[in-house]
């Protein structure tokens, strides 16, 4: 079986700039993975080299099998991803947006699961509102819905609880959670360490372009004794 | 080509949202022009035997074709960068070409809604005939394809809105403005004739203008090969910057 996300040591620079230093990292099926690292590790780099935003200058990544550039219409549909930035499209109301990113993907009438998509992200009143005039919350679940009208098997949210209430966390995070009970392979960095602490299976910490740890969370755990995730996170990134 | 359409279909829902501005204006300003270079004009000049207002009239409705397919591919492109929202093109499984086709497209609509516009405001100042229609068709389509390609790069290359505002105003309106909309090259110094020739908009209006009067400054034909060349290479440009994702994919 294909693993879920593939990564063969890539490199990624910006001019003198070493973003990403031979990172290699595999992730199973139906895995909740979580990338975690501080400002400048890399681990936005990695999330846009996985969604063919930007182009590794060596190193392979692949999705359920299919390599992001060469094989690149069967990866991006596979892939979910939430945007770090809060970005959004004046020009359309919310159910236009999820249409419109509907289409991209090559599927028409899909209105029975953006429904389905607003209700579980408490969307449903907000249908026909401008995406002007959502508030920052709002348009973050927007942003998630967006990453999940083609029904992606794997979903990459990059830090998509930055700014956001304590409601919209934990049904963003029940929401999250049932899709990974449904199958979906899940990829979370966030900064917010007792989520990751929380919801994620295994863990990848990256530091300066490299993964310096890689474990389940529970041997990360365990190799500092009574000590919370914030503990391991900031020893590894230490050492 | 659900994701192709899905693309034209935005870009189309995108301008027709401020049409106002994106379709209402241009006829205004173009209407404009007519009025008052006609007004002064019309009863001293005759080009190719055709009065003023009425030659005036397919430069027109031309030169608001061409900018305003240029303005709906930059300003779309453009304002998706500086706002963030390109990566909602970007991560879903469309093609280069299905972009581009997207993108051109919508561009071409945008500036035919906007030419016929213009004629049906400036078509009752005018005597107006269409001896050949299809020449009409035939340079409004490339002259649209062109410069909404062309905008496809100003707004690829463009990383602000004043760099965009640059390519408009020191490279898009001069080669409209002196492309003879408002005048014959015939009745230019010997120099600036010859300079005409080098300007790709000089063939675009002229062979418009052949569509309307059966008369032209160059031979219709010789403005389509010239038209269709330049139509190719900016279009082979743009899928080139396209397929490398150049100032798009990082």
């Amino acid at each position: 079986m294909a693993a879920a996300v593939s990564i063969v040591d890539v490199v990624k620079c910006f001019g003198a700039l070493k973003a990403l230093d031979g990172v290699s990292l595999e992730i199973a099926e139906g895995e909740f993975f979580g990338l975690l690292g501080p400002n400048g590790a890399g681990k936005t780099t990695l999330i846009s080299c996985l969604a063919g935003l930007a182009r590794p200058d060596s190193g392979s990544l692949s999705v359920l099998g299919h390599d992001v550039f060469r094989d690149f219409r069967q990866a991006r549909r596979q892939l979910g991803v939430v945007p770090q930035e809060l970005v959004f499209d004046p020009f359309f109301n919310v159910r236009e947006t999820l249409q419109i990113q509907s289409g991209y993907f090559g599927i028409r009438k899909n209105d029975d699961w953006i429904d389905e998509i607003l209700a579980n992200l408490d969307l449903t009143g907000k249908a026909n509102v401008n995406m002007r005039r959502l508030s920052g919350g709002m348009k973050r679940r927007v942003l998630v819905a967006q990453a999940l009208v083609h029904k992606p098997p794997v979903i990459v949210l990059d830090e998509p609880t930055a700014g956001v209430d304590v409601e919209l966390r934990q049904g963003l995070w029940q929401f999250v959670r049932r899709l990974n009970g449904e199958g979906h392979t899940i990829i979370l960095t966030t900064h917010y360490l007792e989520e990751a602490e929380a919801l994620c299976g295994r863990l990848a910490l990256m530091k300066q372009g490299r993964v310096v740890a890689l474990d389940t969370t529970a041997n990360l755990m365990a190799a500092h004794p009574g000590g919370s995730l914030e503990d391991v996170f900031v020893r590894t990134m230490n050492q | 080509m659900i994701g192709f359409w899905t693309l034209f279909y935005k870009e189309m829902l995108r301008f027709w949202k401020v049409a106002f501005q994106t379709v209402g204006a241009p006829v205004l300003t173009a209407l404009l022009y007519l009025l008052i270079f006609g007004h002064v004009l019309d009863d001293h000049v005759q080009v190719h035997g055709v009065r003023y207002t009425a030659f005036l009239v397919p430069g027109l409705v031309m030169m608001q074709v061409l900018q305003n397919a240029f303005a709906n591919s930059s300003s779309s492109l453009i304002q998706a960068k500086i706002t963030g929202s390109i990566v909602f093109v970007l991560l879903p499984p469309l093609s280069y070409s299905a972009f581009f086709a997207a993108y051109v497209l919508a561009s071409v609509a945008r500036g035919l809604m906007v030419g016929v516009g213009v004629l049906l405001a400036t078509v009752w100042f005018a005597e107006l005939q269409v001896v050949a229609p299809l020449w009409v068709l035939l340079f409004a389509l490339l002259g649209g394809s062109m410069f909404g390609a062309l905008g496809m790069i100003a707004g690829i290359w463009s990383e602000k809105f004043d760099q965009l505002a640059a390519f408009q105003n020191f490279l898009i309106m001069p080669l409209t403005m002196l492309s003879g909309v408002f005048y014959s090259i015939h009745s230019l110094p010997g120099f600036w004739q010859q300079v005409s020739h080098y300007n790709p908009v000089f063939y675009l209006i002229d062979g418009f203008r052949y569509g309307f009067f059966g008369v032209s400054d160059v031979a219709p034909e010789i403005s389509l090969a010239v038209v269709v060349a330049c139509f190719m290479t900016v279009s082979l440009l743009t899928l080139g910057l396209l397929k490398r994702g150049w100032k798009l994919r990082a």
